[in-house]
């Protein structure tokens, strides 16, 4: 194989205006362009809906609190929730996708260059449109209102009845807009790694990283075409008098709900499988030893997303199902923990026997484990169908799906950035700063979101902006709020470190972590054309394989 | 470093769990309604079932976080051997084979308690002895209808006892007049969702007197946190009273002629109902026998003289955003008014 790389032709050539500049990254093709304005994109996005979570948790904090009122409240939820979801953690994760599918499979660029940018910009005006109801969500005077209608905004509530203006329209037309460009990147995801792997790189030899982000490539086309599908008709429901979710003209609002949900749940997947991606490439690399158990990797990676296809209704065991049907989608929710352990284990497999380095990423890692399999467990709970009647709506919910998508997904975002940051700048990150970083977001986490889960079960309802004294939450609540602050202050402490480190960061040369897939081969950053020569590969390590001649993977696999 | 990190860790949970049980006792009268303190059939059942299920995922919990701690502190990486990889192991078929087979045991144990479960609550007959409630769900209350006893009531929901000889259980169905609710009485019964054009059922079988507290469980609009509910319990004599009291015709004392005037010339009728006035409006909460609950506003506040006239001329002070509008009566009719209202018992 090869890796030498071309010069660097660096746009940043200079003296050149800043106008060009601009212009150049706005009218881009490059992959790696591409994913990192989805990455900046959605840390604006993270620091905007976690100023909306702060809100939420200073009103909370004691009860018949007055911060804000009932109405800004339910936009705050409403804003959070859709805001996180579909303008964090979809794009953010979409771009690391971006940056480094091309990179790890030996190719140059997207199958599709120029839908990449179509579907970017599909996603970033999707955004903002969501946030300009803050100003036109009641016509254009200036006086607006962002939807406050949740964020699975559950019919009839969202019929001209219950929510006029136009405020529930921005959230419609929003996630039909950023919806399309999601599933114009799947395709290209799709595209890229069946057609454009470099040679001898088969389907078994490709790292983890580009497998798994095929499967939810392919999970995100059939879970955001419901969701894209029922987003019309609710718009010709608002303005053309359909009437497919309005009840009061026979409509049926349990339509919505599993519309909804056969997107919601595979959602979840969709986001977490590139989490499972993130950890498949950092834990080998710093417990030094191969992924363990590659194709049952790949295979119960699979086996998840065709099952996480038949649980949605678990999101619905309260709404009257026959007992037929709440016990099917108990067993299938059930059923989805098998191939999951597997994956845990598997990690555990890989590090056991190793020479685990506590790098920041690691760290990161490791605190996924821990906690994605207590989200699991919690996770097991809800499934079960009767327990679930006592916790569904209630706060243990709200912590169980938070210690899923913090407590995993972000933890695993965090260790990406820690892992990759080097590869994308080109410096080193500040290492001290990294492990505050993990600490005090450790400790914030556990303090919110472990605490979280006991108002639920002396009966809390979500989405309530206020509450009775006397029930067994109010001191709960306090410390839950205090914790949402530390994970603040660890948030702003991980932006300074990628601004700092940017700026004064030691030079980080191509393969800082002795690390084995091809996007280490190349300079950091990379130029524009990944590769100078296309390299070949012989093994799932082509890195090991250059560093070891002696012992290569080649000869084993 | 790796130990204790992994201390600290432990530590932080232990004391974070700890702290969480000691700080969530009850504190004044106001019952807190754990799900782990159940006093009604189906919620002891889902009480017995989650303890099962909580030894389950307990067991399971202990061993995998013993296996990740063990890793994490045994295989980390030393100074000495810093310069060596180790052994490459690639997988074996056997221990994959293991950590497959065991998980699904396990799902098969959990599904067969579980859907025995649901079969039996969900598919429990109704006994003849069984009080029938029709709840409808409103923004932002709770209208119940006792369709055999002919009673009309809101917010508060009397119910028997249930004698294991003589079983008198609450069987109720579940409607909805506006958006999606849910009833949720976490000492009683699990929830279940109030779907317009989707009529539901639940039941409930509480073996013991008392007042439970619970509250609307799925968002329905602005004053969603403030649509609480409350049940009472009564023993069979207090129930077959306080049916009887709810069963008569409002009072009607020639004294309030005033009042009643007021209650029917204004726009109170549009959405009121008091039996035996002019007033049928099924908008609001019937006020027959406003004065025998002891909350208004769905439990957003006492029913005081004082919070009841608030409530009326600006009910934005009790509950913002609630579809009750300000009366903007004058003076002289509301004190007519509060008269009359105050002896609606």
């Amino acid at each position: 194989m090869s890796s030498d790389a071309i010069a660097i032709q660096t746009a940043e050539a200079a003296g050149r205006p800043w106008v060009e500049t601009l212009h150049e990254w706005v009218t881009t093709v490059d992959h790696k362009r591409l994913g990192i304005m989805y990455i900046l994109y959605a840390l604006f996005f993270l620091l905007i809906a976690g100023l909306e979570a702060t809100i939420i948790r200073i009103q909370l904090m004691r009860p018949h609190n007055d911060f804000v009122s009932p109405q800004v409240f339910n936009r705050m939820f409403t804003m959070h929730g859709t805001t996180m979801i579909f303008f964090v953690a979809m794009p953010i994760l979409f771009g690391f996708a971006n940056y480094l599918v091309p990179l790890m499979i030996g190719a140059r660029d997207m199958a599709f260059p120029r839908l990449n940018a179509f579907s970017f910009w599909l996603t970033a005006f999707g955004g903002f449109l969501l946030y300009f109801s803050f100003l036109g969500g009641n016509g254009l005077y200036g006086a607006g209102n962002a939807p406050d209608v949740g964020w699975w905004a559950y019919a009839p509530l969202t019929s001209r009845a219950f929510s006029p203006g136009n405020s529930s329209d921005y959230w419609t037309i929003a996630l039909l807009v950023s919806g399309f460009g999601t599933i114009a990147t799947a395709i290209n995801i799709i595209a890229t790694v069946i057609c454009m792997r470099c040679p001898g790189m088969t389907l078994g030899r490709m790292p983890l990283f580009a497998w798994l982000n095929l499967i939810m490539a392919g999970m995100a086309i059939l879970a955001i075409s419901p969701l894209t599908a029922a987003q019309v008709m609710l718009a010709v429901d608002r303005y053309l008098d359909g009437h497919f979710f309005d009840t009061q003209a026979g409509g049926s609002a349990t339509l919505w709900m599993h519309f909804f949900w056969i997107f919601g749940h595979p959602e979840v997947y969709v986001l977490v499988i590139p989490a499972f991606a993130f950890l498949s490439e950092i834990i080998p690399v710093f417990s030094r030893k191969p992924i363990f158990g590659y194709p049952v990797m790949v295979g119960a990676t699979a086996c998840i997303g065709f099952v996480s296809l038949s649980v949605w209704a678990h999101h619905m065991f309260t709404i009257g199902m026959n007992s037929y049907a709440n016990s099917f989608f108990a067993i299938t929710t059930f059923a989805v923990g098998i191939p999951t352990g597997i994956k845990i284990f598997n990690w555990l497999g890989t590090m056991w026997g190793g020479r685990i380095q506590f790098k920041t990423p690691m760290l990161f890692c490791i605190g996924f484990l821990f906690q994605f399999l207590i989200a699991g467990l919690t996770g097991i709970m809800l499934g079960t169908a009767p327990f679930n009647w006592q916790l569904s709506g209630s706060y243990f919910v709200v912590a169980h799906f938070h210690y899923v998508i913090v407590g995993g997904i972000l933890f695993a975002l965090f260790g990406a950035f820690y892992y990759w940051y080097p590869k994308i700048t080109g410096r080193l990150f500040n290492e001290t700063l990294g492990k505050l970083h993990f600490w005090l977001f450790l400790i914030g986490f556990h303090l919110t979101f472990d605490l979280m889960h006991i108002p639920g079960l002396l009966g809390m309802s979500r989405r309530i902006y206020t509450y009775e004294p006397g029930r067994g939450w109010d001191r709960l609540n306090l410390l839950v709020t205090i914790g949402a602050f530390v994970q603040g202050i660890a948030i702003l402490v991980f932006v300074a470190n990628l601004i700092i480190s940017y700026f004064k960061g030691a030079k980080a040369g191509n393969d800082p972590w002795d690390a084995w897939t091809l996007e280490w081969s190349v300079s950091s950053p990379p130029p524009v054309y990944n590769f100078g020569s296309v390299p070949t590969v012989a093994s799932r390590r082509p890195l090991w394989d250059l560093k070891h001649p002696e012992d290569p993977d080649s000869r084993y696999e | 470093m790796a130990s204790r990190a992994l201390g600290i860790v432990a530590f932080i949970v232990g004391v974070l769990l700890a702290a969480g049980l000691c700080v969530a006792k009850p504190e004044g009268d106001n019952p807190v309604s754990s799900i782990f303190d159940p006093r009604s059939t189906p919620a002891d059942s889902i009480n017995r079932l989650s303890h099962f299920v909580l030894g389950i995922t307990g067991v399971v919990f202990l061993v995998v976080f013993s296996l990740l701690s063990y890793a994490v502190v045994k295989f980390r990486s030393r100074r000495a051997e810093a310069e060596r990889e180790p052994a490459q192991v690639y997988g074996s078929t056997q221990i994959e084979l293991a950590w497959t087979v065991i998980p699904i045991l396990i799902v098969a144990v959990l599904f067969a308690a579980t859907a025995q479960m649901i079969h039996a609550i969900q598919d429990a007959p109704e006994p003849a002895g069984a009080i029938e409630v029709t709840a409808i769900g409103h923004q932002f209350w709770w209208e119940f209808r006792y369709p055999k006893l002919g009673i009309v009531t809101a917010n508060e929901l009397h119910v028997p006892v249930s004698d294991p000889a003589h079983r008198t259980p609450t069987f109720l169905k579940l409607l909805s007049a506006d958006t999606d609710h849910s009833f949720w009485v976490p000492q009683l019964a699990g929830k279940t969702d109030l779907i317009p054009n989707h009529p539901n059922e639940t039941w409930l079988e509480p073996h013991e007197t008392g007042l439970f507290h619970g509250e609307c469980a799925q968002y329905c609009g602005t004053q969603h946190a403030k649509m609480l509910l409350r049940v009472y319990v009564d023993s069979p004599e207090d129930f077959k009273a306080w049916a009887h009291m709810q069963q008569q015709p409002a009072n009607r004392d020639e004294k309030e002629a005033a009042g009643t005037h007021v209650f029917e010339s204004t726009a109170c009728l549009n959405c009121h109902a008091i039996n035996g006035t002019n007033g049928t409006g099924r908008f609001g909460p019937d006020l027959t026998h406003l004065m025998s609950r002891r909350t208004i506003a769905a439990g957003a506040a006492e029913n005081t003289p004082g919070n009841l006239r608030l409530w009326i001329q600006n009910p934005d002070a009790i509950k913002p955003g609630s579809l009750m509008p300000a009366m903007k009566l004058r003076d002289a009719d509301l004190d007519a008014l509060m008269l009359y209202l105050e002896t609606l018992r």
